[in-house]
């Protein structure tokens, strides 16, 4: 064999829909794999939450954009001799072919590890592909493969609707849909040109099932499959928008061999090697099938086939490429037996889909061809029953399961109808209203298509809902075993039965009845191992979860001394990677302390979730009760719940109730900093300034309070997560419309309104403090306004514009809060600063967002120290203020994914709406903040900016940069108020027509011809007329992938950032070297 | 209404689940089987002849039972006219069932059968408890008891082949299917290679037939059980006539070369027992149902170890050096599962060609 010395890794970037955690899984693994081998590794990736960029896994980082022109630029830097591409995702094998077509490799001398670039380029051009299988005689579906609107609409009616249409070389779906006529194939063939050069027009195959396969092949041809799926939701919706089972419930024998052999067949045929997912149509009443495509790469697929077989995909793709055969790797759990096997699973594994569109304005919820969810989580247990309940508690949308969630109102059948046949993110609780009124399986079958073998599952989950509610008459008393029993197998959680026998009481306290009963009565669920060969061989991993379908624990507690780490569970707008990076860090300090760590996660999509990564994995609910569960049976020295974001920290309370160990601040002071009107109040207490407020009890007493602050105020509930149902209002009419759905998230904790300070700076603080005394701390800056959630905000570490003045007055309120809470372990404070005078937005005594972020760049790991304090070890105080010794800049930049979210508004606002985020160096801050915005996909305009500069201080604003613009030979172009505005500050721009002027030169027009290279509309919040204006220049430029800015402050600092800098001056300097600065 | 039945073991172990199939008891050899698809495969599998099968993959019985369709007078899918199970064991039967060629539900086409199923049993923990303590013998207890029984002491072989000679196919290529118990889809195998197949019941004096190819077929339980078929064995590798086995045809070649087998702590059978072709890189996923094997050290010096179990090592197959005498302890013709080795009957009827071109 001959390995490569230096291997360069492509990583993927910011999460993106349809592109997420899954990548930082893979490329760690595939790091991994090749350290062992003793190869040194470079990998970029601008994504500095991940765990892959951490200290102690790639010898170096490059965090930059993950595009040729970068990749280049380190290739001809470092020298490699190998590239691995195929472990992150679309974006490095999109990047791959580019430098391949371009002959970099060659001309540098660098070796593709695995699947050859060819083979990429086979499996992605549509055209090829199906040409490839038709050369060994497998169907693919009837399609045409066109690049002019013309030939598009020709294949629509040579194929016949309905069709489909897809994008070649796009990731998750994108711009692709059905189309039923000419019409709508013209409208879906337009946007898909725009992502593509070239589209597909294809028979649709919806309504029959679909189908996976995770395919490895090794260097000798020798080829096997790891993991089937099937699809619960059959062809029609995305598979990344589809619930998944695994292994298949519904195929035969035949079938599932049949689909099998054509998969290695295929493989083999188009030269993988490593590892490859391969997509099947199947037709529900026979053995006809389609092959739909290959991901010649790791993908969502593989990541959740890795976790759901516990057969390390990545890792073994990561071997097979520098040329190890299958046999040669040992099966890594049973350590004694091959990797060359196929694993057998004795549980069933559910995967489901998680969306936040309720953040989105505008956006459409159906779910289709195209992705639109932004996380995914993975059920275990013995009955497709077990896991589906267990997985909709998971996605943590507040449902119970499927059964027993709070009463809405009923719908009517027409309703019914509509969310079973054109589905949305609640189909299947509408698959739950049809079952209450009345529907037949068939007749849910009919408008879902949905196999019956599931919808048969789902019936006896409400037939034992219903018998649990007979039951209410004689309550707890009257409870059966068997019923109960019954009831947990199907995954009824105690709070489900509680409900359904008890009625919608005190829930919390029902709940609890319930389980002192159960555990009177003996049912107790048991602890199983995940062993890769069905219990035929000894496991000598832990990954485990648990069931309620057996009599044995697999293994007794862990008896050492040991720590339990909440995850941070299903990712979501607001909390995804980051809290991956802050668990694995803390169970990685806690290992190192000489504890025996014990993991609770369920998100197929990170590294927390990898069984080497804590002796015990519980891949289960976050969840009071299966908490309780666990620490029963493991009963750990202590637990960690201040590093896994908002889901563990809410579980505070109850766990300090129930005596479990919590390690830290005691749950009545998180209490505290989480409740609004407790925090206020000891705010107010403390002497320390805040935003004037009032808790919400009318709409009479917040209009009185409107007119003492005036408008606008912002308004949000307690117990916040990225801003959800917080908003900004700004006249009665607004403040009514808000309350109107606020009255809906707020049943449980009251409503805050508060004054919106405009124009001012907002800084956050993330510390680490021992008994209420800081020892650690983090102060960065955004470069947006107050108003802009800090989730969306792009942001300076170490601050470029902060007073020294305001940095000590920061540091002296946040040792005062610190002393009040008497904090242990980890913090985050936002402070508003508004001319010297202070202000604190809130306070999260957990773990927050910008933890990797802050503690990558200034070298001071925040969540090592917050562990070491949680487990009792002393931790000296800082000496010196780093950030003024630091001789770099960190950018922290969002990522939006608007473009997969047809008809959303791509606005920033107080509510979070991005999806991922990336963190750059520079030796100043504009190089820092341009390679930011370029790793998000910004580009720097060639010629034309269209400037749309809003209400009269973003215009104000924007004038110098105007003129930069202008000064650079850029041609600029504007809306009226703007054009005159520049006019009379004699700055020459170009006039362009409203949307609604139906006049040219029109905004709409120059965007859809890509006359404009970038533009910056700044909303203002005045007459409807303009916010629809305002909204179809936003939206057309997401459409036809025009960089869009939104934010004055932004966009001054990215024109001048590019303005002085040009692309060769942005330094291509590897992690280690700033470090060494 | 749910009836109760237990299952209970040789070494004490009682356990209590419901019964679905027949209500009724019977005893055999407890075995498990990692395989995720492919019930009505399995259940008619004649090697499964006297087992009670324990089931480790959870939900059973999803896609029901197809109906009997027939392709050549044999069955079209079922691997013989009958299930050959004494019991099944699972976690979870599914009653309600979905397919297009489903005929019945499992429980009620084991119920034509007389076969009792247990469900609600933790078949992980009776999986490792016959792994570590190796298969075992056990029954199902529904009204009446039943002794224990151990099959092996049986000639299940005898039990499973048929009366007669049967005829099948018209191809050019005569091959002689020697039957001890054997999966329908070997026939099925050999009819689509232009085969004309006479299939001879266990005991028949084969080499009294003119045939170009001699097929030795899987079957039930302790391969020493057939004298017979090793004695006739014996006389035909005098010959250069081409020899294929697969599993009990596999360990009856190496006893009949003057090898020994032996009984496995608890078997192999699964849809995933990955194999390796000695003195290659070439690995192959199988299906096996077996709890005999050749050992290996005992196989005489002309003949070789063809392919190597890769994860306990144990015999996968021989070859003998010079003659066109070869095995597999796994199944090429697999119904149920993996399909990548079926090319072994293509290599068979090569060497057949090249005997007849001699």
């Amino acid at each position: 064999m001959n390995k490569p010395n230096k291997v360069l890794i492509l990583g993927s970037g910011a999460l993106k829909i349809g592109e997420a955690g899954e990548f930082d899984y893979s490329g760690s693994q595939a790091l991994k794999a090749l350290k062992e081998e003793g190869i040194r590794t470079i990998l970029i990736n601008p994504n500095i939450a991940t765990v892959q960029t951490s200290d102690n896994m790639a010898d170096d980082v490059y965090f930059l954009p993950v595009t040729p022109y970068f990749v280049e630029e380190v290739i001809k830097k470092e020298q490699p001799d190998g590239i691995l591409v195929a472990f992150g995702g679309q974006t490095a094998l999109n990047c791959a072919v580019a430098l391949y077509r371009a002959g970099v490799f060659e001309k540098y001398n660098v070796q593709v590890l695995g699947t050859p670039v060819q083979s990429i380029i086979d499996t992605e051009d549509r055209e090829i592909f199906k040409v490839k299988l038709d050369q060994i005689g497998v169907h693919s579906a009837r399609s045409v493969a066109v690049t002019t609107m013309d030939d598009a609409l020709a294949a629509g009616e040579k194929i016949g609707f309905p069709i489909i249409v897809r994008a070649a070389f796009a990731l998750g779906g994108l711009g692709s849909g059905f189309a039923n006529n000419l019409d709508e194939l013209r409208t879906l063939a337009q946007k898909s040109f725009t992502t593509s050069d070239q589209i597909l027009v294809e028979e649709s195959l919806k309504g029959w099932k679909e189908v996976e396969y995770e395919v490895v092949r090794d260097a000798f041809d020798n080829c096997i499959t790891v993991c089937n799926m099937e699809n619960f939701d059959p062809i029609g919706i995305h598979t990344g928008e589809s619930i998944v089972v695994a292994p298949s419930q519904t195929l035969s024998n035949r079938e599932y061999h049949k689909l099998r052999t054509i998969g290695i067949q295929t493989i083999r045929h188009l030269g993988i090697v490593g590892e490859c997912n391969i997509q099947y149509a199947l037709d529900p009443v026979s053995e006809d099938y389609r092959v739909i495509e290959v991901n010649a790469r790791l993908s969502r697929s593989s990541a959740l086939a890795s976790k759901a077989t516990g057969y390390p995909l990545a890792f073994v793709a990561a071997k097979l490429s520098l040329g190890y055969s299958l046999a040669e790797l040992k099966n890594s759990v049973t350590q004694t037996t091959s990797a060359f096997f196929e694993p057998a699973l004795d549980y069933v594994v559910v995967k489901l889909p998680r969306w936040d569109l309720g953040k989105f304005a505008g956006v459409n919820r159906q779910i289709g061809s195209a992705m639109k969810s932004v996380g995914e989580v993975m059920a275990i247990g013995k009955s497709f029953e077990e896991a589906i309940q267990k997985g909709l508690r998971m996605l943590d949308t507040g449902k119970r399961g499927f059964v027993a969630n709070r009463p809405e109102e009923d719908l009517d059948n027409a309703t019914i109808d509509q969310l079973l046949s054109e589905p949305n993110e609640e189909r299947i609780f509408a698959i739950n209203s049809a079952f209450e009124a009345g529907y037949t399986l068939e007749q849910v079958h009919q408008l879902t298509k949905i196999d019956h073998w599931f919808l048969q599952r789902l019936y006896t989950i409400f037939e034992l809902g219903n018998q649990l509610a007979a039951g209410r008459p004689t309550g707890l008393d009257g409870l059966e075993t068997k019923l109960l029993r019954d009831a947990k197998k199907a995954g009824f959680s105690d709070q489900q039965i509680a409900v359904q026998l008890l009625g919608e009481g005190d829930v919390k306290a029902d709940e609890l009845l319930v389980r002192a009963r159960r555990k009177a009565l003996g049912v107790l669920p048991v602890v199983k191992q995940i062993d890769t060969l069905a219990a035929e061989f000894p496991a000598k991993t832990n990954y485990l979860y648990t069931t309620y379908h057996g009599t044995e624990n697999d293994l007794t507690r862990e008896t050492a001394k040991s720590i339990l780490v909440l995850g941070s569970g299903v990712y979501r707008i607001g909390s995804s990677v980051e809290f991956d990076w802050c668990g694995v860090q803390a169970v990685q300090t806690a290992a190192a302390e000489g504890y025996k760590t014990i993991i609770i996660n369920y998100n197929p999509e990170t590294v927390s979730t990898d069984y080497d990564v804590s002796d015990r994995l519980y891949f289960e609910e976050l969840s009071f009760e299966r908490v309780m569960d666990i620490l029963d049976f493991e009963q750990p020295g202590g637990v960690i719940l201040s590093t896994g974001g908002q889901i563990p920290n809410n579980l505070a309370t109850r766990l300090e109730e129930a005596h479990a160990p919590i390690l830290g601040t005691t749950a009545a002071h998180i209490d505290e900093a989480e409740n609004r009107h407790k925090f206020s109040s000891i705010m107010d207490e403390l002497g320390i300034a805040q935003p004037r407020w009032k808790e919400l009890t009318s709409l009479g007493a917040m209009q009185e309070f409107v007119r003492e602050v005036g408008f606008p105020v912002l308004i949000r509930p307690s117990y916040v997560l990225s801003g959800a149902a917080m908003n900004v209002v700004s006249n009665n009419f607004e403040l009514e419309e808000f309350l109107k759905t606020a009255a809906e998230v707020s049943a449980e904790y009251p409503v805050v309104v508060s004054e919106f300070i405009q124009e001012a700076k907002e800084i956050e603080l993330d510390a680490v403090a021992d008994h209420g005394e800081i020892v650690s701390y983090a102060i960065s800056e955004h470069v947006e306004f107050a108003g802009v959630h800090s989730g969306d905000a792009t942001m300076y570490y170490p601050p470029q514009r902060v007073y020294v003045g305001t940095i000590r007055k920061l540091k002296i309120i946040a040792e005062k809060i610190a002393r009040r809470y008497e904090i242990s372990g980890p913090f985050n404070i936002q402070f508003l600063e508004k001319n010297g005078e202070i202000r604190v937005i809130e306070c999260n005594i957990r773990a927050s967002r910008s933890y990797p972020f802050v503690s990558k760049i200034s070298g001071n790991n925040l969540i090592q120290k917050a562990t070491q304090i949680l487990l009792g070890r002393p931790v000296e105080r800082d000496e010196s203020e780093r950030i003024y010794d630091l001789p770099f800049v960190g950018v922290k930049a969002p990522q939006f994914s608007f473009t997969r979210l047809p008809g959303a508004d791509p606005v920033l606002r107080v509510d979070m709406v991005s999806t991922g985020e990336v963190g750059c160096l520079g030796d100043t801050a504009e190089e820092a903040l341009l390679k930011s915005m370029l790793s998000v996909g910004y580009k720097i305009p060639q010629k034309t900016v269209l400037i749309s500069g809003g209400p009269i201080i973003s215009k104000v604003a924007l004038l110098a940069p105007a003129a930069l613009l202008i000064k650079k030979g850029y041609t600029v172009y504007a809306t009226q108020g703007t054009h005159r505005f520049f006019a009379e500050n004699g700055i020459p721009s170009s006039l362009l027509f409203w949307p609604d002027d139906l006049q040219e030169p029109n905004v709409l027009t120059y965007l859809k011809e890509k006359k404009i290279d970038l533009v910056i509309n700044i909303p203002k919040n005045l007459s409807k007329g303009e916010l629809d204006n305002d909204y179809k220049i936003r939206r057309t430029a997401v459409d036809f992938g025009v960089p869009l800015l939104t934010n004055a402050r932004l966009a001054k600092a990215f024109i001048q950032a590019f303005c002085t800098l040009e692309m060769k001056d942005l330094k291509i300097k590897s992690w280690n070297e700033y470090k060494a600065m | 209404m749910t009836q109760t039945v237990k299952l209970i073991l040789e070494d004490g172990t009682s356990i209590e689940g419901e019964s679905f199939g027949a209500f009724t008891s019977a005893a055999g050899e407890v075995v498990f089987s990692t395989a995720m698809t492919g019930y009505p495969e399995n259940l008619t599998d004649p090697s499964f002849a006297g087992q009670i099968l324990v089931l480790t993959t959870p939900m059973v019985g999803n896609y029901g039972v197809p109906g009997e369709d027939l392709y050549e007078s044999i069955s079209k899918i079922f691997e013989s006219d009958k299930i050959h199970i004494a019991g099944l064991v699972v976690t979870y039967y599914s009653e309600e069932h979905s397919h297009w060629n489903a005929a019945k539900s499992l429980g009620d086409w084991l119920k034509e059968y007389n076969i009792p199923g247990i469900c609600g049993v933790d078949t992980r923990m009776l999986t490792k408890k016959l792994r570590e303590k190796g298969a075992m013998l056990g029954k199902i207890v529904a009204e009446d008891d039943v002794p224990l029984h151990d099959p092996n002491l049986d000639n299940l072989v005898a039990q499973v082949s048929p009366a007669g000679i049967r005829h099948y196919g018209s191809g050019q290529h005569k091959i002689v299917l020697v039957d001890c118990g054997t999966k329908t889809n070997i026939i099925r195998c050999f009819l689509e290679r232009d085969v004309e197949l006479i299939r001879v019941p266990w005991d028949y004096d084969f080499t009294t037939l003119d045939y170009d190819g001699l097929f030795l077929s899987n079957g039930p339980g302790d391969p020493k059980m057939c004298e017979a078929t090793i004695q006739h064995l014996q006389k035909a590798l005098q010959q250069d006539k081409p020899i294929f086995g697969i599993c009990l045809g596999s360990q009856l070649m190496g006893l009949a070369a003057g090898g020994d087998t032996f009984k496995l702590k608890y078997g192999h059978r699964s849809h995933n027992q990955p194999v390796k072709l000695t003195g290659t890189q070439h690995c192959y996923i199988t299906s096996q149902n077996h709890g005999f094997a050749v050992d290996t050290a005992t196989l005489p010096a002309e003949w070789d170890m063809l392919f190597e179990n890769l994860n306990d090592g144990t015999c996968e197959g021989i070859k003998h050096k010079t003659k066109p005498f070869f095995s597999t302890q796994f199944h090429p013709e697999a119904a149920g599962g993996p399909q990548d080795t079926e090319f072994l009957f293509d290599d068979f009827l090569k060497s057949v060609v090249e005997y007849k071109n001699r």
